[in-house]
């Protein structure tokens, strides 16, 4: 580094006019390949099912452009090397001795800068148009409003981000408990172990744990919340396409978090208030739930082939439950024998005692 | 640049000196009393840092055997959507102790050992700083290792809480014994903590006090930087996760409330104090690795590190920048706003020193004369792995791109990319490179590509299906998932046996290497660097006599000798005792 324009031209000296217009030629086609896979990129996201999907789908395909250009660029220099600068095999002789060249050194540095200021302030401005919220509430009617405008959906659809009709409902209730979701509609007092909402309005949250920390994740709406226990956090988003989706827990919350799933349906407002009218005639009664089935079922078995639990909560008792859980439908369709699951009893999980 | 220790050592120290040349260094300037010569000494309480280093790695790499294991169970569970082949509770078992025992059995402890083996050899030291402490840190890790894989036949099983251990789960301890997975596992998490404390402790002081005279900062390899970078980040942050280990254990043993919500406390200050040291734990993996690559590329391409200065400057920076990153792991934890945008913006920052080193690898490679020996294609595969892992990094940093993929399989793929990818291939390349060093013996270079081709094939194939999967929506730690996600998988499940059986090539290489291989020589490679200097394997004290370092560490293809034993930097004739490197890296006659 201690000669530096010496080495630049050395550099200057390896590049002439052809290798300059195959380096050009290279990088566009790397662009091309580049901006391919940002298109592919949206088809590797679950369906776009709320108003936030659309923005987090064009911010990853972005992401995925610039860094398939980069990775293109790094690995196919590295490759040509590979092939094409090996030593002959009785050759010990050494390289060139540059140790270093302080443009080349400025400008990707420079770059990689630039680069990381524009992919910041892309996320930044998707993720003031997201308006996910964490716990605090004022802040999510100030996002609330400056949202209403700044979707972009596509051009034929309206969302009622229902900031005058809805201002005023309660939010719906989410209780997570281990391992249940329960969904209360307070003002309908209907609970549910379904989620349903109606397609195209501000869904507002209040998530609530019962027990341990859980994540509230709907892959489809690209949102994820954090249930801490102690805390009622505000949550929002907005569903936009008709249609069942999976809701899971994100946050490991012990024995049977891989069963702690249940489903999300979007519908239609007529729907939706029928739903809630049908539900709310329905007497209570215990819902199916796959860790307390699992559960018992290992209880009753003399060996245990597993190590200590939770005792579940038992299962919930709502108004509506969805009665199919593809989780719990596929051990059914085996070989009973095959699925024999034992435990050890639990002991008590009251942490009192 | 002077170091004010080194102009205390006479240059013209003489073979047959004693200990008082050298007053505030090494006490065990004496071959070591009664200690046994033969594979004896890898199981005695030796003091050698070339011994400990050995200890370290191989230990290490028994642990990630082991691991390695459990994650084949874990994927052999994965393989179908239902929870079949072990239950529910052993899966989750099952990952946690996969996740402690690769980072706290393998990587740290791994790490450790080459730091250990290598750094008093490149700074031209006769052992490191403390050498008895370097033999306690060492000792602890079997001890932990031992308490950790009790945890297994202890009632109720092994920890089930993941290894986060956040807080409500870890403390829900269903079998109300005081003695648990559980609590085993926190002592074993703080045992850890103090062992790798120490070690950071002996590093530091040895890299700062040890150095050979004229080895000024500059001159300094930059594994040696590297290594630096990462042991100050342990010091800083290590007493984090400690304390955080212990108040858990406090909560779960006597019933303190510092992060039992239902008492009052906050499990999401846990999450602080985990990932205050459990994110920069990530650079102190991956920082030697990198220093690692900054020493490989260099010798089989035959080139000079290209951008020394900056390669070196760009790890602290990172050392720097990794403090201040670790809201990125909560983004979904209700983290307010600012705090999300505030570490979005640190965490890319990271990108820039990262990517310097990345461009400065690739110009060093671009224009040499390589040689493709399986050091170098480890090398090259694992500056692959982290090239992806680091441009899937960027998309996790970017907030609403997380709030999706946080805690999904596209995380764990990231994160695996960068730790079996780039340090485990990092790993496999240091072995390569320095197994002439250590062993005296040559390795088979046919078994050692058949172990990089399964390897580099493995590695993708298990890890690349995680990042749609975790697209698509499914989360981590989960023992049975929905159908949809079952293709790939099954391609993630058949590469991890695929990774497994890779192993088996290198286990046959090394043990076999080092009974029968061809003799090495001092310096098989051609590389320039103290450690090259001396005999294969390295005598007891490294050097008879403290080389003298007069040239930057990449001298391919100048006229530089490295070293000289006079100060001022003329040759004289080369002595016996006193190794000179010149410009094609060839030791001096012995």
């Amino acid at each position: 580094m201690n000669t530096g324009q010496e080495r630049t031209s050395d550099l200057a000296r390896v590049l002439n006019w052809r290798q300059i217009i195959n380096l050009t030629g290279l990088a566009i086609a790397n662009l091309l390949i580049s901006l391919w896979m940002g298109q592919q990129a949206y088809s590797w996201m679950p369906p776009q099912a709320s108003a936030e999907s659309i923005l987090v789908d064009k911010l990853f395909s972005f992401m995925t452009a610039v860094g398939t250009f980069i990775f293109i660029g790094v690995i196919g220099t590295l490759l040509y090397s590979m092939l094409f600068q090996r030593a002959a095999k009785y050759d010990p002789s050494d390289g060139p001795p540059i140790e270093g060249n302080v443009k080349l050194e400025i400008i990707w540095t420079v770059v990689p800068i630039m680069l990381v200021i524009w992919i910041g302030f892309v996320s930044y401005q998707t993720y003031d148009q997201m308006s996910i919220l964490g716990p605090s509430v004022a802040q999510e009617m100030k996002r609330e409003m400056k949202e209403a405008g700044t979707v972009p959906l596509e051009p034929t659809r309206t969302v009622n981000t229902g900031a005058e009709e809805t201002a005023n409902e309660p939010p719906i209730e989410v209780r997570s408990r281990q391992w249940a979701w329960e969904f209360r509609y307070p003002q309908e007092n209907v609970s549910s172990t379904e989620l349903h909402l109606p397609v195209d309005q501000r869904a507002k949250f209040r998530l609530v744990s019962e027990d341990v920390i859980h994540g509230f994740y709907i892959p489809a709406f690209r949102v994820k919340q954090d249930i801490i226990p102690g805390k009622a956090i505000n949550f929002s988003f907005t569903p936009i396409k008709e249609g069942r989706y999976r809701l899971r827990d994100s946050l490991y919350s012990g024995t049977y978090f891989a069963a702690n799933q249940t489903d999300v349906v979007v519908e239609s407002e007529a729907d939706y208030q029928q739903w809630l009218q049908t539900a709310a005639n329905t007497p209570p009664s215990p819902a199916e739930n796959v860790a307390d089935s699992e559960f018992s079922r290992a209880e009753k078995n003399a060996v245990s082939l597993g190590w200590a639990t939770v005792r579940p909560a038992p299962a919930p008792i709502v108004n509506y439950s969805n009665k199919q859980i593809p989780d719990k439908q596929i051990p059914d369709k085996q070989d009973p024998n095959k699925q024999i699951k034992k435990q050890t009893p639990r002991l008590e999980k009251n942490p009192d005692e | 640049m002077s170091n004010s220790t080194l102009e205390k050592r006479r240059p013209d120290q003489g073979p047959d000196q004693q200990p008082d040349q050298e007053p505030k260094t090494s006490p065990s300037q004496q071959p070591e009393p009664n200690a046994p010569d033969n594979w004896r000494r890898f199981f005695s309480f030796s003091t050698d840092h070339k011994v400990i280093g050995i200890q370290y790695i191989v230990t290490g790499f028994a642990f990630f055997l082991f691991g390695g294991l459990l994650a084949m169970v874990m994927r052999g569970e994965l393989i179908t959507p239902e929870a079949d082949l072990v239950d529910r509770t052993v899966y989750n078992g099952l990952f946690t102790m996969h996740g402690t025992i690769m980072l706290f059995m393998w990587t740290f402890p791994m790490l450790n050992g080459l730091a250990n083996y290598l750094v008093p050899l490149m700074i031209g030291a006769r052992d490191m700083a403390f050498p008895k402490l370097n033999a306690i840190a060492f000792w602890m890790v079997p001890v932990f290792g031992v308490i950790l894989v009790a945890s297994f036949f202890v009632p109720g099983g092994p920890s089930q809480s993941g290894w986060w251990a956040y807080p409500p789960v870890s403390l829900q301890n269903p079998t109300g014994n005081l003695i648990n997975g559980q609590s085993l596992w926190l002592v074993a998490i703080a045992l850890s903590g103090v062992s790798s404390i120490m070690g950071a402790v002996n590093i530091v002081t040895t890299i700062f006090r040890m150095r050979a005279p004229g080895m000024g900062w500059f001159k300094m390899p930059a594994f040696v930087w590297t290594v630096l970078s990462a042991q100050l980040i342990q010091l800083i942050g290590l007493p984090a996760l400690t304390a955080g280990a212990v108040m858990l254990l406090f909560d779960l043993t006597v019933g303190t409330s510092f992060f039992d919500p239902t008492k009052g406390g906050d499990p999401v200050l846990y999450q602080h104090f985990f990932w205050f040291y459990s994110h920069p734990a990530v650079y102190v993996i991956v920082l030697p690795i990198f220093g690692i690559f900054s020493e490989i590329f260099p010798v089989y391409a035959r080139k000079p590190l290209f951008g020394y200065r900056v390669v070196a400057i760009s790890s602290l920076l990172i050392t720097g920048l990794s403090g201040v990153v670790w809201v990125h792991h909560m983004f979904a934890s209700g983290t307010p706003s600012w705090m999300r945008m505030a570490f979005m913006f640190s965490t890319m920052a990271i990108s820039i020193p990262t990517g310097i080193k990345v461009f400065a690898w690739v110009a060093t490679v671009w224009g040499g004369k390589l040689r493709l020996t399986t050091g170098m294609l480890f090398a090259l595969g694992g500056l692959f792995m982290f090239l992806f892992s680091g441009i899937t990094g960027i998309m996790l940093s970017s907030v609403p791109f997380d709030i999706h993929v946080n805690n999904t399989y596209f995380v764990v793929g990231h994160f695996h990319y960068v730790i079996n990818g780039a340090v485990v291939m990092g790993f496999y390349a240091a072995i390569y490179h320095w197994f002439p060093k250590m062993t005296g013996r040559m390795y088979y270079e046919g078994l050692g590509k058949l172990h990089f081709a399964l390897t580099f094939i493995g590695v993708n194939l298990i890890f690349l299906p995680m990042h749609p999967l975790g697209l698509m929506g499914m989360p981590r730690r989960v023992a049975s998932y929905d159908p949809e996600f079952a293709f790939w998988n099954v391609i993630a499940s058949l590469g991890g046996f695929l990774l497994g059986v890779s192993t088996l090539p290198f286990l046959l290489n090394m043990l076999s290497s080092w009974t029968r291989g061809e003799e090495a020589g001092d310096n098989p490679w051609r590389a320039i660097g103290l450690e090259w200097l001396v005999s294969s394997p390295p005598p007891h004290e490294n050097f008879e006599e403290i080389p003298i370092v007069i040239s930057p560490p990449y001298g391919y293809g100048s006229d530089e000798p490295l070293v000289s034993n006079h100060p001022g930097g003329t040759f004289a004739e080369p002595s016996k005792s006193t190794p000179v490197a010149n410009l094609s890296g060839e030791s001096n006659p012995s």
